[in-house]
């Protein structure tokens, strides 16, 4: 057990427990909060890994931006400040399917990787993602960028009634 | 470094966000939940690129840094639609809503010209 052990130990409980309230608590806005714990302790867990980029862009776009949309829309649909009781439907199904899935792969990763150990690659600066993406990724990004423009498109049709189309 | 440990972590975190879109009944939250999957399946990759010598180093990251940008765009249009769905019924309940397009029982569809016309 190095300290990178150690923090992927802890940075990972963190994440599971974080994750585990989202989906278990009955406070709409608490729900989000714990989201931004959960995501926080992602991007430490990219740090340890060398992600330096990805964890960078982890915090800005989804602790940033998604989770504050995820809040406001929370917030327009006029969510009870109190615990509501109307937030889950009864459901053993989903447990078993969710453990089922949960568990089923762990056991698949444990079993692939044991408890062996590989040495930390070079850090993936900006630099150095930056060379990757623009080089041999270059085709996939531009085609991100398309998708973007569309969502953003479909988001404001959407969201006007107007000129939204809906008769 | 163990690489066993983030696997299981993004394992758990992937089964959780299962649970989560499944029992969860406001749309909100389903999206929540869907949140939960892509960052397990980001962290897999993000793990895949230290124990994995590809022939493009550094892949994994690119492709997490792909998945993030998929998961914005994804939010974005998924909570326009919930958004409008609560400006249609009132609710974001994803148990009401009618899988067919013109119900002849007029559960709610009949009902939807006025929380509309209430919105405007």
């Amino acid at each position: 057990m190095t300290g990178a052990d150690v923090l992927l130990l802890a940075l990972g409980a963190v994440a599971v427990g974080a994750g585990a309230l989202v989906v278990a608590t009955r406070h709409l806005v608490r729900a989000g909060l714990w989201l931004v714990v959960c995501l926080g302790a992602l991007a430490g867990d990219y740090l340890v890994l060398t992600a330096e980029l990805v964890a960078w862009v982890q915090v800005l776009i989804y602790v940033g931006a998604v989770v504050v949309l995820l809040l406001f829309a929370v917030m327009l649909t006029r969510a009870p400040i109190g615990p509501s009781d109307d937030l889950d439907r009864p459901g053993w199904p989903a447990a078993l399917v969710g453990a089922g899935s949960g568990l089923g792969l762990a056991v698949l990763l444990v079993h692939a990787f044991r408890w062996s150990r590989v040495d930390l690659p070079a850090a993936g600066t900006a630099e150095r993602l930056g060379e990757q993406v623009f080089r041999a990724w270059v085709l996939p990004f531009e085609v991100l960028s398309v998708l973007l423009l569309a969502a953003l498109v479909g988001a404001i049709v959407l969201s006007r009634p107007d000129i939204g189309g809906r008769r | 470094m163990r690489p066993v440990i983030p696997y299981v972590t993004a394992a758990l975190l992937f089964g959780l966000g299962v649970y989560g879109v499944l029992r969860r009944r406001n749309a909100v939250l389903v999206l929540m939940a869907v949140e939960l999957m892509l960052n397990a399946v980001n962290l897999v990759l993000v793990t895949a690129d230290t124990t994995v010598r590809a022939a493009l180093p550094h892949s994994g990251q690119v492709f997490a840094l792909f998945v993030i940008v998929l998961a914005a765009a994804e939010i974005g249009v998924g909570l326009a639609i919930v958004l409008q769905l609560y400006r249609l019924r009132a609710s974001v309940t994803v148990d009401d809503v009618p899988l067919t397009e013109h119900e002849p029982t007029a559960t709610g569809e009949s009902a939807s010209p006025a929380p509309e016309g209430a919105t405007r």
